[in-house]
């Protein structure tokens, strides 16, 4: 029997506020253990939560960004559970009316396009942190108690894990479009529950699903739901059920393993948060948020499509990341062409980052002289050969470009009068080679034309040497 | 309120009840819900959900950090502490974070 399998994701993401949702205290990361805290976060007797209306503001761009509406009347929740890195024994959230309700963006996986629909998107607090420790104890850091949230939650609508991975770089970068998280699943900034079950092809009524949480990264998420997907189909061709579960990813093994057997959803006792008013939220709030939208990932790929004729590929990886995005722009504001800053970015640049771990900002590569050795290349100055140590030069240690190149002498030699004295020189010492050529084989001219280029240290015009070479053989 | 029920609460709020605790709040809980069960003779029909009972909407604070409490302040109401951190009986669990 052949299965479908149905995903559903629900994204947890941090916003950058200066305070927190509830109470004034700062919102940092890094701070030493329980001191961005107050007796709010503490949940002491008698404190009264006030609501930060950035927090309001945040979520409901981030939730216009995914093309959600947005609930005129709404109010928080109590969802209520006892674990120590929640202090107040039940968490402040939203349950019947999020902030946010039925969006959608769209995704694409090999070349082919799918809208994936979004539930809704909500506010809540964050709970601490709880380390576990030896000897009998955990330790309690209640700095993140009360950092604002937004939860995306989709519709099941995903089919396969590159799917899912799809979806979570899309949100990520929508997200960051909108510059209210940091979005970095690597520090906590956003994290990821998965919903997986497997259905036989053609049956409308959904399986039952397990929840897989510990998903840090976004291959993490891709491999645990590929272990999930084959432990189900196994368990399921085997006449067995699958049990309604929450299950860890393991990134050690790859597995999924079984963390605790599924409370069903009305055990949280949820019921409406009576210290906090209603909100109520005009047209006119929602469209001056609407209006403040920076222009988001999907526009901007359609207009490196239509206005710069770049591929669809191109202009989806370089709106991954509005870094990315910002240092494309940036580059052929000064000046480059747009398929060439988008090779550069895309190969070289991309390549650099992932084998240093850096981030853009982290190098001495600016737009500037991206554009300026950009610029060089194409009227010659330097070969593609040479450019390639510019461009480490100034990734590494920065400065401009045609600098770089008259300091470290590597301006292309594309005067034939220098050149044709190495080229002579070059023949008379190979005579077989130039016989070779005149004998009509075509390949001892490569040859000559890579030793010319060993003995310019790879400074030569390949394209200068090789019409001198065909001129002065012809000599012969 | 059937024992069940007593227990599943009990389970929930990480309480472990004696069988004696148990009677007795079976009796009482549900001595409690009958009394509540009476509202059920009002006649609410065309009556809105009363979510909140303050009239006030959109009260909200600006995105302002101020300095956290002293955290020595703080931690003279835990029980036991160290480095900084509120130290608890360790929970096998991995809990609801951000759930």
């Amino acid at each position: 029997m052949n299965f479908e399998t149905v995903i559903g994701l629900e994204v947890h993401v941090e916003l950058k506020t200066n305070s927190k949702i509830f109470s004034p205290a700062p919102v940092a990361f890094g701070a030493d253990p329980n001191t961005n805290t107050n007796v709010i976060d503490w949940g002491y007797p008698g404190v009264l939560p006030v609501l930060n209306k950035n927090v309001v503001e945040f979520g409901m761009k981030a939730a216009l960004a995914l093309n959600c509406e947005i609930s005129q009347h709404t109010y928080f929740d109590r969802k209520n559970y006892f674990y120590p890195d929640n202090p107040k024994a039940y968490q402040i959230s939203q349950d019947e009316f999020p902030l946010g309700h039925d969006g959608w963006i769209e995704i694409e996986v090999e070349g082919e396009k799918r809208k994936i629909r979004i539930e809704r998107v909500h506010i809540e607090e964050d709970a601490g942190k709880n380390i576990h420790g030896s000897e009998g104890y955990s330790y309690v850091d209640l700095n993140r108690q009360g950092t604002p949230l937004i939860e995306i939650v989709s519709e099941a609508d995903m089919r396969s894990p590159e799917e899912a991975y799809a979806y979570l770089e899309a949100i990520r970068s929508i997200i960051q479009f909108t510059g209210v998280s940091d979005v970095k699943m690597e520090e906590g900034s956003m994290r990821c529950d998965a919903n997986i079950s497997l259905r036989p092809y053609g049956q409308e009524k959904f399986g039952t699903k397990t929840e897989l949480k510990n998903l840090n990264s976004l291959n993490f998420v891709k491999k645990g739901l590929a272990y999930e997907q084959k432990r189900q189909e196994r368990v399921l061709l085997s006449g067995g059920i699958i049990q309604q579960e929450t299950r860890r990813y393991d990134d050690a093994t790859g597995e999924t393993i079984l963390m605790r057997v599924k409370e069903g959803a009305s055990d949280y006792r949820y019921f409406p948060e009576p210290d906090i008013p209603h909100l109520e939220i005009a047209d006119e709030w929602v469209e001056s948020v609407r209006a403040s939208l920076p222009e988001l990932p999907s526009k901007r790929r359609e207009r490196y499509v239509n206005e710069l004729g770049l591929p669809e590929y191109d202009a989806m990886v370089l709106t991954l990341t509005k870094e990315m995005s910002d240092f494309f722009e940036e580059t052929l504001t000064q000046g480059a062409d747009a398929k060439q800053a988008s090779n550069w970015l895309m190969g070289g640049v991309s390549a650099y980052l992932n084998s240093e771990k850096l981030e853009l900002h982290e190098t001495n590569l600016t737009p500037e002289n991206l554009a300026g050795m950009i610029e060089i290349i194409a009227d010659g100055t330097i070969s593609s050969k040479i450019a390639k140590k510019v461009f480490k030069e100034l990734i590494t240690n920065g400065g401009h470009a045609r600098e770089v190149v008259e300091a470290k002498g590597w301006v292309q030699l594309s005067d034939p009068s220098k050149l044709l004295p190495i080229i002579n020189e070059i023949l008379d010492k190979n005579a077989q080679s130039v016989e070779d050529f005149k004998n009509g084989k075509d390949r001892a001219l490569g040859f000559l034309v890579g030793q010319t280029m060993k003995a310019t240290k790879g400074q030569a015009n390949p394209g200068v040497v090789n019409k001198l070479l065909q001129e002065e053989l012809n000599k012969r | 309120m059937k024992e069940q029920d007593i227990q599943h609460v009990a389970k929930l709020s990480k309480l472990s009840l004696s069988q004696d605790d148990l009677h007795q709040f079976t009796s009482q809980l549900t001595d409690i819900v009958h009394m509540v069960e009476r509202l059920n003779e009002v006649d609410t029909e065309g009556v809105a959900v009363t979510a909140n009972v303050v009239h006030d909407i959109n009260v909200m604070r600006e995105d302002v950090a101020v300095k956290g409490t002293d955290r020595d302040l703080l931690m003279t109401n835990v029980p036991e502490h160290e480095d900084g951190f509120i130290k608890v009986p360790v929970i096998i669990d991995n809990g609801e974070a951000g759930a």
